[in-house]
C-alpha cells in the first residue's frame, strides 16, 4: 500500500513530517487499524523533551494500550487540541487531521527514518 | 437469561422509579429529644437534604432488584468455563453460616474473651490452609488475590531489608496476569518480563542468566501456568532461586489444580495467595467480596501482618508485638464472612473430597479437550490439568476471531470462556469448567462450541452480529470510552 | 463422591473420551518431589456435622446484640432491613462474576452505577467507582493517586486525627513507594491544628488527608483544609469512617476537595468481625482518568437501548499491567449492592432522618455525662461540634469497660485499643439503634462505676 511521501516513518509506526525546524508527528494508517476505535490520547504537555525512540504517550482503545515512540529528538511545541474531545481523528485521519505533536527539531533530526518506500517494504516484510 | 423477551420496558433507574412521598423505611420511633444539629455544628459544616436521592416504597425496591436480577447470568444458572476464575457451585450451607447471628454481629473491636469462637474460626481455616499448601504460616488478612499478591511481595521486600539487602528486580514470564507486574511495581520493585519457551512454560536458561546480576529480589510464577500445564521445573527454579538468594512468588489462582495432589511448600514457594472465591468456592457476588489469604515458608513468618492470632492453651489471643512484621495492608483482621464460607467449605468436603476436587476439574478440563481438539486450535500441545487454551487462528481463516465466538455462546445460553489471555496466545480462549460440572453441561458446552465452528465456517457474518437473543446485543463501549458517563443526574 | 461433585459415571464415560483408564494419568505431569500424601485434614462432613461445628463456635461469641453496644471507632451498628439480605440471597445476584460481558450482565452493571450515582449524591463529587475492599484502602488509593497526578511531589500531610488502621495501612504502602507521611496533630478542641498543618504544607506535599469526623468523633472545619490544600497546591482528601454522618454533614465535595472516599459500612453492612467491609472511593472529573478501581458507564447496544458496561478499562492492571493505576482487581461488588438497596429504600428522608436520629441519642448521652459531674468521666472535646461519637475520658478506661461488660452494656473502645496517642479514654459510638432505655442504663451505669 502506498504511503504517503511527503514524510518519514519509524518501525514504530510513527511519522514525521518537517517544515522548517518544526516537525509534526503522528501514526501511521497501519498503526490505527491495529489499535482499533481510538478512545483517548495522552500526549507529552508543550515544552516538553523528546527523544527519538523513546515513549513518549499512549494511545488507548477499548481494549489496549499502546505506547507512542517519538520518531524524533527536540521540544514539543504544540499538541493537537482537537484530539481531547475528537480522538476518533486518529483513526479518520491518520495522516492529517490525527496529528499527534509537533516538535521543534535540529538539523538531520529525520535522517534515521525511513522514507515512505522503506517503510512499504518494511511492511510487508512484517506480513502486513 | 430466557425470561426477558417481553414486551415490557425496561427497567428503569432506581432514581427514575422515584415518586415523590413514596418512603422505603420506618425508623423506631426517637424516644430523645430531637437536637438541631445547628445547636452545635457550625452551619457551614451541615447540609439541608440530599435533593436527588430516590423516593421508593419497599415493594418498588424488591421489584426494581429483582428485575434487575433476571438480566444476568450466574453460576447457579450455568457453566461458566472462564479460564482462571474457577467459576464453581457456591454452596448454599456456606451462606446460611455465614449469617449466623454470632457471627453475623461481632463488632472487630469486641475484647477477645468475647470472641473466642470468631478467632478460633480464624485459625482453624489459618491450620487448613498450612496443611493445604504444605506452609509454615499464614496470613488471612487481604482482601482479594491482588490484594494477598501485594502482601506477599511486601514481606519479600521487608525480608530482604531486614537482611541489609536493596535488590530491586522482579522477575515475571510474559504469560502472567496483568495483576502480577502491576502488584510488583506496587511493592516498590521493577518488572523483567522473561518471554516463555516453545511450550510456554518457563525459560530456565534466561531465569539462570537474569540471576547472576544479583538484583533479582524474586520470581512470580502461576502454578500451573496461566496455559493450564504445571511448570516442570518448579522445584529446580526454587532452589535456584534460594540459591541466590531471591523468592519464589507463586500465584495461586490455579490451585483448583492440584489440592490433596501436590504443595507449593514441596515446590520450594515462599509465598503463595489462594484466591478462596476461586478455590474454596467462596461466592463472586458480580465482582467481590473475595478473599486472598498468604501462605508463606518459615522465612516469610516473622513478617506477616499484624495481629496474628496465637493459641495459649485453649484461648486464642491477637499478637500485635511482631517486630519484623509489614504492618497492616486492610482495616481489621480480614473479610470474615468470606473466610467463614471457606472453612465451611474445606470441612465439607474433607481430605478426600478436596482431591477429589482437585480430579474433577482436571477430568473436565481434559474431557472438553479431547472433545473440542481438531475443531479448535491449540498452540501448545503439553498436558493439560484445570483449563485449557484453545486459539481461534482457524476461524481466522474464515474471518472468525474469539469475539465472535465468546458472542456467539451468549446465544446457546453460556457464559464465554476467558478471551485472550495470557497474553502469549493470540486469540485466546481459556476454558476452566471446574469440578462442579456434571458430564451433560459438559457436552451442551461442547456441541455449542462445534456448532460455533460450522458456523464460522458456514456463514461467518452471523457470528459477526453475535448475541442475538440476549436482553441487549453489541454495546458500543467505544461511546463509553471516549464519552464516559458515570452517574445519572436529573435532567 | 461428594454432594458437590459429579458422579462416577460421568468419570467412567469421560475417561472412556479421552482415553485414560484412570484419573491419576493426567496428573502425570506433576513431578514426584513436589506430590503430597493425604492432606492433614478431618474427612468430609454432612451439612448436619457442619452445622454443629459451626454453631458451636457461633455460641463461642457474644454479639452486639446481646448487649447494650455503643462500639464504633471504624465500624457501626445501624438499621439493617430485612429486603436487603433477602435480595442478596438471590443466586442471580451472588453467585455472577464481574460483569466482563455486558451482555448478560446488565442486572449487575445498572446496579453499580446506580451505586456509583449515590455515592456521587452522598459526596457532592462528580465520579465514584464500583466500590473499594475498605476505608483504609481507599484513603491509601487516595495517597497513590495524588502521587500519580503530582508526580514531583512525593510527601503526603495527614491528620494524626484519621483512624489508626487508616493510618496503618497507608504506612504500609507508602514505604514501598518512596512515599513521605508527615502526621499533624490535634489542636485543644480535637481539631486539625491549623497552625500545624500550614507548617507542614510545602511545595513537595501531594496530598492532605483529613478524617471528618474524626476518629475522636470531632467534625473538622473541612472549608480551611480544603483552602489550605489547594493553596499549597495538593490534593485535598475527605476520609470518611461513619457514612451516616454524609445524612447532616456537608461533604468534601463541597467545599472543592479533590477526593472524598472511606468506608460506607454503615450503609446496611452488617459488621461481620470486620470484613467484608465497603470502601467508597469518590473524586472531581479531572481525576477520572488517574482513579482506581472498576467503572460502569452508560451506553446504547446495537438496537439504541440505554445499557451499561465496564469503562475506561485501560486504567487497569488486566491491561495496563506494571503502569496500572491500581492492582485491585476485585470490588466489593455484593457489599455496594447491599448499600444501594439500602439507600434506595432509606432514600432522601430515610438518609437524613438516621443521622437526625444518632445525632439525637448522641446528644442526649453527651448531656447525661455533662450532667454525671467531676466523676470519673467526663467528655473529652466538650465545646466542639460531634456527629454520633465522642471521646470520654477515664484514668482506667479497660477496668472502666469491663465493669460496664459485667451488667451487660458494651460501652465503647478503650483509646489505648486504637492508638497509644490518643488521650487515655473509651470512644462512645450511639446510633439510631440505641434505645432510650439502652442509653439510660450507660448513664446510671457511668455514674455508679467511673
Amino acid at each position: 500500500m502506498a504511503q504517503p511521501t511527503d514524510r518519514k516513518y519509524s518501525r514504530t509506526h510513527e511519522w514525521a513530517m518537517l517544515a522548517g525546524d518544526v516537525a509534526t508527528v503522528g501514526i501511521t494508517q497501519f498503526a490505527q487499524e491495529q489499535l482499533g476505535d481510538v478512545v483517548f490520547v495522552e500526549l507529552p504537555a508543550a515544552g516538553t523533551a523528546v527523544e527519538a525512540g523513546k515513549a513518549c504517550g499512549n494511545i488507548e482503545s477499548v481494549k489496549a494500550v499502546s505506547e507512542v515512540f517519538s520518531p524524533v529528538s527536540g521540544e514539543v511545541i504544540e499538541v493537537n487540541g482537537e484530539l481531547e474531545a475528537h480522538p476518533e481523528l486518529v483513526n479518520k485521519e491518520p495522516f492529517g487531521g490525527g496529528w499527534l505533536i509537533r516538535v521543534r527539531v535540529g538539523a538531520g533530526a529525520l535522517d534515521h527514518l525511513l522514507d515512505a518506500a522503506a517503510y512499504e517494504a518494511f511492511l510487508a516484510e512484517e506480513g502486513h | 437469561m430466557s425470561e426477558h423477551r417481553t414486551l415490557r420496558e425496561r427497567e428503569k433507574l432506581i432514581f427514575e422509579v422515584s415518586t415523590p412521598g413514596r418512603i422505603g423505611y420506618q425508623l423506631p420511633a426517637l424516644e430523645v429529644p430531637k437536637a438541631d444539629p445547628a445547636a452545635t455544628i457550625p452551619a457551614a459544616a451541615l447540609r439541608e437534604e440530599i435533593p436527588d436521592l430516590p423516593e421508593v416504597s419497599e415493594v418498588d425496591v424488591i421489584r426494581h432488584f429483582t428485575r434487575l436480577s433476571k438480566w444476568n447470568y450466574s453460576v447457579d444458572e450455568g457453566l461458566y468455563p472462564l479460564g482462571s476464575c474457577t467459576m464453581k457451585y457456591n454452596p448454599r450451607i456456606n451462606e446460611e453460616l455465614a449469617r449466623l447471628a454470632g457471627f453475623l454481629h461481632l463488632h472487630p473491636l469486641q475484647p477477645a474473651e468475647l470472641v473466642q469462637g470468631a478467632l478460633a474460626l480464624m485459625w482453624e481455616l489459618e491450620r487448613a490452609l498450612c496443611a493445604i499448601t504444605g506452609l509454615a504460616g499464614v496470613t488471612l488478612q487481604p482482601a482479594a488475590g491482588a490484594h494477598g499478591e501485594l502482601t506477599g511481595m511486601l514481606m519479600i521486600r521487608k525480608a530482604l531489608q531486614t537482611r541489609g539487602e536493596n535488590r530491586r528486580v522482579v522477575l515475571i514470564p510474559d504469560s502472567a496476569h496483568g495483576t502480577n507486574p502491576a502488584t510488583a511495581v506496587f511493592a516498590g520493585f521493577e518488572v523483567v518480563e522473561i518471554a516463555s519457551t516453545g511450550q510456554g512454560t518457563l525459560d530456565v536458561d534466561a531465569l539462570r542468566s537474569h540471576l547472576e546480576s544479583g538484583d533479582v529480589a524474586a520470581l512470580m510464577a502461576t502454578v500451573p501456568n496461566t496455559l493450564g500445564v504445571f511448570e516442570p521445573e518448579i522445584a529446580r527454579v526454587a532452589a535456584m532461586l534460594h540459591e541466590k538468594g531471591a523468592f519464589l512468588y507463586v500465584d495461586g489462582a490455579n490451585l483448583n489444580a492440584f489440592v490433596g495432589i501436590a504443595q507449593p511448600g514441596k515446590m520450594g514457594a515462599d509465598a503463595i495467595h489462594i484466591n478462596l472465591h476461586k478455590t474454596f468456592s467462596t461466592p463472586h457476588g458480580g465482582g467481590g467480596p473475595g478473599a486472598g489469604p498468604v501462605a508463606v515458608s518459615e522465612a516469610l513468618v516473622p513478617h506477616l501482618p499484624v495481629p496474628v492470632i496465637e493459641k495459649v492453651g485453649d484461648r486464642f489471643e491477637m499478637v500485635w508485638d511482631r517486630p519484623g512484621t509489614i504492618g497492616k495492608v486492610r482495616g481489621f483482621y480480614g473479610n470474615f464472612g468470606m473466610l467463614l464460607r471457606a472453612l465451611a467449605y474445606i470441612r465439607s468436603l474433607g481430605r478426600d473430597g478436596l482431591k477429589a476436587m482437585a480430579e474433577g476439574a482436571v477430568l473436565n478440563a481434559n474431557y472438553i479437550r479431547a472433545s473440542l481438539e481438531g475443531i479448535y486450535n491449540l498452540k501448545y500441545t503439553g498436558p493439560s490439568l484445570h483449563e485449557v487454551v484453545f486459539d481461534d487462528s482457524r476461524q481466522a481463516a474464515f474471518g472468525v476471531h474469539n469475539v465472535d465466538i465468546a458472542k456467539r455462546l451468549l446465544d446457546h445460553g453460556f457464559h464465554p470462556p476467558t478471551m485472550s489471555f495470557p497474553l502469549i496466545v493470540h486469540g485466546a480462549l481459556m476454558i476452566e469448567p471446574t469440578e462442579s460440572e456434571g458430564i451433560g453441561e459438559l457436552d451442551a458446552f461442547i456441541e455449542a462450541m462445534r456448532a460455533i465452528a460450522r458456523e464460522a465456517e458456514e456463514d461467518p457474518e452471523l457470528l459477526h452480529g453475535a448475541p442475538y437473543t440476549t436482553p441487549v446485543r453489541r454495546l458500543d463501549e467505544v461511546r463509553a470510552a471516549r464519552q464516559p458517563v458515570l452517574r445519572w443526574r436529573r435532567t | 463422591m461428594h454432594r458437590y461433585l459429579a458422579g462416577p459415571e460421568d468419570r467412567r464415560r469421560m475417561l472412556e473420551r479421552i482415553g485414560c483408564t484412570s484419573v491419576e494419568e493426567l496428573f502425570a505431569s506433576i513431578p514426584a518431589e513436589v506430590r503430597c500424601g493425604p492432606l492433614e485434614l478431618p474427612t468430609g462432613r454432612s451439612e448436619e456435622e457442619v452445622r454443629r461445628e459451626f454453631w458451636s463456635l457461633a455460641g463461642r461469641n457474644l454479639t452486639t446484640e446481646c448487649a447494650a453496644c455503643f462500639l464504633g471507632a471504624g465500624v457501626y451498628r445501624h438499621v439493617q432491613p430485612a429486603v436487603a439480605d433477602a435480595l442478596l440471597w438471590r443466586g442471580e445476584l451472588f453467585t455472577a462474576y464481574t460483569p466482563y460481558q455486558p451482555e448478560v450482565s446488565q442486572g449487575t452493571l445498572q446496579a453499580i452505577f446506580e451505586f456509583q450515582t449515590f455515592v456521587c449524591q452522598l459526596t457532592e463529587m462528580d465520579v465514584a467507582n464500583a466500590s473499594m475492599y475498605d476505608g483504609a484502602t481507599a484513603v491509601t488509593e487516595a495517597a497513590l493517586m495524588a502521587r500519580r497526578v503530582l508526580p514531583a511531589r512525593r510527601r503526603v500531610v495527614l491528620a494524626a486525627s484519621l483512624h489508626p488502621d487508616y493510618k496503618a495501612v497507608l504506612r504500609t504502602y507508602a514505604e514501598a513507594q518512596g512515599i513521605e507521611l508527615t502526621e499533624v496533630g490535634w489542636d485543644a478542641g480535637g481539631r486539625l491544628d491549623a497552625a500545624g498543618l500550614a507548617g507542614a504544607l510545602g511545595p513537595d506535599v501531594c496530598a492532605v488527608i483529613v478524617q471528618s469526623p474524626n476518629v475522636l468523633g470531632v467534625i473538622e472545619d473541612l472549608a480551611a483544609v480544603g483552602a489550605a490544600a489547594r493553596g499549597a497546591g495538593a490534593l485535598a482528601v475527605h476520609a470518611v469512617a461513619e457514612a451516616t454522618s454524609l445524612g447532616i454533614l456537608a461533604p468534601g465535595g463541597r467545599f472543592g476537595f479533590d477526593v472524598v472516599c472511606g468506608e460506607l459500612q454503615a450503609f446496611g453492612i452488617p459488621a461481620s468481625f470486620g470484613g467484608p467491609l465497603l470502601g467508597f472511593f469518590a473524586a472531581r472529573q479531572g481525576h477520572v482518568r488517574q482513579m482506581p478501581g472498576r467503572l460502569v458507564g452508560e451506553t446504547v447496544d446495537a438496537e439504541g437501548r440505554r445499557a451499561f458496561v465496564l469503562t475506561l478499562s485501560t486504567r487497569e492492571q488486566h491491561i495496563r499491567r506494571a503502569k496500572a493505576t491500581s492492582n485491585i482487581c476485585t470490588n466489593h461488588g455484593l457489599m455496594a449492592l447491599a448499600a444501594t438497596i439500602v439507600l434506595s429504600l432509606l432514600g432522601k428522608k430515610g438518609v437524613r432522618e438516621v443521622a437526625l436520629a444518632s445525632h439525637s441519642l448522641a446528644e442526649y448521652v453527651k448531656a447525661g455525662i455533662r450532667g454525671l459531674g467531676t466523676g470519673g468521666a467526663r467528655l473529652a472535646f466538650d465545646g466542639s461540634p460531634t456527629y454520633n461519637e465522642f471521646l470520654v475520658l477515664h484514668e482506667d478506661p479497660e477496668g472502666l469497660l469491663s465493669r460496664l461488660q459485667q451488667e451487660g452494656i458494651l460501652g465503647g473502645v478503650a483509646t489505648a485499643r486504637l492508638d497509644a496517642a490518643l488521650p487515655a479514654g473509651v470512644l462512645v459510638a450511639v446510633t439510631e439503634r440505641n434505645t432510650r432505655e439502652e442509653c439510660d442504663r450507660l448513664l446510671d451505669a457511668l455514674r455508679r462505676l467511673a
